[in-house]
């Protein structure tokens, strides 16, 4: 065991994965010698070479198609696109490509790929360092969607979906990349994708959530007590594939439930997850299911601190609902 | 195969200029370009202070590129217009901005001309015909194109002048913008500042050909290299190409070679990818200096005249960050308003939401 931070953990998966695994290649902008502008890939090239851990050119588009005719010929890629806002260069060759290969080529041509992206808000980022694009990408099938919350999750998670045929889009909070740290195991370990974690158990009513959104929601959990309300709190861990029967069975305990994202509200993924509660489990519902996300507005880098749904805005919400 | 593109250059390090060659920039234009270097230089370093000191979140100085943007500013006119990519502080000033209004924005306060919605270092101002910035790299470089068509179907005397760097250049966009520009013939001009590196990425990583101008070339316009340290070098070609653009002979790519001597960003540190002896091999070439340097040495300027200019200079920045300081920040409606051209109502839910719940947390 050992403390890391999530960056820290991070490195020390690809360094595992890298070792184990002679088809892991890492690249993207920044990456090589220097380690990533967050020093997320430290030290590869020193230990692996530049053949399997290198600079690209700045073109996102390239990094992605790049990636998937590396994926075709039995490598693994994992690229890193330097910050989420700056995906989107890349969504022709994610959605479009990527995403589909394996479906519309007959399983012939599959791009099991990692594709590493620190996302959110809290960093001063203003309008493109701070987007939190998860729904975009749940939006399409063929493309799993996995967010740690901290150091323990980023090492466990990242190993399994290294180790997944599938491409998988890893969304890393930047903003608590160094504030969260716990011991991480430095032996190989799994966290299997598509699991929930319930973090906290409780009667009352049950909050959902994922990423740096998570300790948010922790935090106001625990003010929540004070105040007489047991909130039970899921930390999704995979957005895709989702853990259903987690959160139904949640739900069936406690009768009513709060969703929060950094994401702005509309079509967010907490949209989805509401709606898939009334399918499922609408006789045991109590109260509406509360969204408590970003407004829908582009991040305002003045007014960040009242953009993020930060703890007090989920402790309004979730005595809203317990009040309903 | 390899292109060997010749690099224009006029004016030495000793700010002596080459045999033969005839200075075209007025003598008051030169005078005031150099101004608003210093200006640019010293603001930039301010700016990485006050970052220092938490007052401004973000900046991006320009430290040895300050000819390369004031001087091509200078080079243009009023009615045209400049998209920039971040690091064109110089170019901005040179075309009106003031140093509060820079002062304003880089502090994110209510007179911020984006109303500090953006990271600092993101400014722009509409009646100057200063676009603002936009984080994602080389989105700016079609947009001019199509700017640049408008100016073409109105038949103004007007160019675009779209600024970017060799790193944004290795995007889709960029090929998609001069090749737009090629074909519909508009009157941009492509000015890539190649400063050798991209955050900790050497030029050596981002191409294997001879640098951006066969790019040019290859889109089938008109294309340069120059001495981006030589405030002679950049003004003759930027007006050169000024003039063939606004004749309506199509676009023109200009590849201004020069050297990032700071950081990328007070994010950033470079002495983990790069030497201090490299740096120090460009700082000698300093492209101020040299201006400095022909300006005395051709009795147009002198140490005592620059020393009273620099202190003044000073005190204005300095007055100028204490008014800045001095504003607040712009009220919670600049988050709400203007996503769209009016409000819709779950806006307008989130916006009475966000009042209602700052009043209690208040209490
Ligand atoms: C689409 C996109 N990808 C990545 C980034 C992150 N990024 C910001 S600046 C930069 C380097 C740009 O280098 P260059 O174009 O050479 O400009 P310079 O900083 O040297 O002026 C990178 C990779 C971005 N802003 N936008
Ligand atoms: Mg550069």
């Amino acid at each position: 065991m050992k403390v890391m931070n999530i960056i820290e953990a991070v490195n020390d998966a690809l360094h595992l994965e890298m070792e184990r695994n002679d088809k892991v290649v890492v690249f993207g902008e920044d990456v090589g010698g220097f380690g990533g502008v967050f020093r997320a890939t430290k030290g590869l090239t020193d230990r692996f070479g530049e053949p399997r851990c290198f600079n690209t050119p700045i073109v996102e588009q390239g990094i992605i198609g790049f990636a998937m005719g590396l994926a075709m010929n039995g490598f693994k890629p994992c690229p890193e696109i330097q910050f989420a806002d700056y995906i989107f260069p890349a969504y022709d060759q994610i959605v479009n490509e990527v995403a589909k290969s394996r479906f519309r080529s007959g399983n012939s041509f599959t791009a099991g790929m990692v594709i590493r992206t620190p996302y959110g808000g809290g960093i001063h980022g203003g309008c493109y360092h701070s987007q939190s694009p998860e729904a975009q990408f749940l939006h399409t099938p063929g493309i799993k969607v996995v967010i740690p919350s901290d150091p323990y999750e980023a090492k466990g998670l990242l190993l399994a979906s290294l180790r997944t045929d599938d491409p998988i889009l890893f969304l890393e909070p930047k903003r608590i990349y160094r504030a969260s740290k716990c011991e991480v195991p430095l032996d190989d370990y799994e966290i299997p994708l598509g699991q929930a974690q319930v973090a906290r158990e409780g009667k009352d009513l049950t909050l959902i959530g994922w990423g740096a959104q998570h300790h948010q929601n922790l935090e106001a959990a625990k003010k929540a007590e004070a105040m007489g309300i047991d909130v039970e709190v899921l930390n999704l861990r995979t957005l895709n594939p989702l853990d259903i029967d987690t959160i139904i069975a949640s739900i069936k305990k406690t009768g009513k439930c709060v969703v929060s994202q950094e994401a702005p509200k509309t079509m967010g993924f907490a949209a989805e997850i509401s709606a898939l509660i009334m399918e499922k489990a609408f006789l045991h519902l109590e109260a509406p299911v509360f969204r408590c996300c970003g407004f829908d507005t582009p991040f305002a880098n003045a007014h960040e601190h009242e953009y993020m749904p930060d703890s007090p805005r989920v402790i309004k919400a979730i005595k809203d609902t317990y009040d309903y | 195969m390899k292109f060997e593109i010749e690099t224009i250059s006029y004016l030495n390090e000793d700010g002596e200029i080459r045999d033969g060659y005839q200075k075209t920039i007025s003598d008051d234009l030169l005078l005031q370009a150099y101004k608003i270097m210093l200006q640019t230089k010293r603001i930039d370093e301010r700016m990485v202070t006050l970052q220092r000191q938490s007052i401004v979140t973000f900046a991006m100085p320009s430290r040895g590129e300050e000819a390369s943007t004031v001087v091509s500013a200078a080079a243009l006119k009023p009615q045209d217009w400049h998209f920039y990519q971040y690091r064109e502080q110089g170019a901005i000033f040179m075309k009106g901005f003031t140093i509060q209004e820079y002062c304003d924005h880089m502090l994110l306060n209510v007179d911020d001309t984006a109303k500090g919605r953006q990271m600092s270092n993101h400014f722009g101002k509409k009646e100057l015909n200063a676009v603002t910035v936009s984080s994602t790299l080389a989105t700016q470089i079609p947009q001019a194109a199509g700017c640049a068509y408008a100016q073409k179907l109105r038949g103004e005397d007007a160019v675009t002048m779209c600024y970017f760097a060799e790193g944004a250049a290795s995007e889709g966009d960029f090929h998609a913008g001069l090749n737009m520009a090629a074909v519909t013939k508009a009157p941009v001009i492509f000015y890539c500042r190649n400063n050798h590196y991209a955050i900790s990425t050497p030029s050596k990583d981002q191409f294997a050909g001879d640098g951006i101008a066969p790019r040019g070339i290859g889109y089938g316009m008109k294309t340069y290299r120059i001495d981006a340290m030589d405030a002679f070098a950049i003004y003759d070609t930027v007006q050169e190409a000024r003039e063939y653009c606004a004749a309506g002979n199509g676009p023109v790519l200009i590849e201004a070679m020069a050297y990032r001597i700071g950081p990328h960003s007070t994010a950033d540190d470079p002495s983990a990818y790069r030497t201090d002896d490299e740096v120090a091999k460009w700082e000698k070439l300093c492209p101020i200096e040299r201006v400095k340097k022909y300006l005395i040495k051709n009795n147009l300027w002198s140490e005592e005249q620059d020393l009273e200019f620099y202190n003044a200079l000073i005190e204005e920045i300095e007055e100028s960050i204490a008014i800045a300081k001095a504003k607040p920040k712009p009220g919670i409606d600049s988050m709400f308003n203007e996503v769209y051209s009016d409000i819709p109502w779950n806006l307008q839910e989130q916006y009475d939401f966000l009042k209602e719940f700052t009043k209690e947390e208040s209490h």
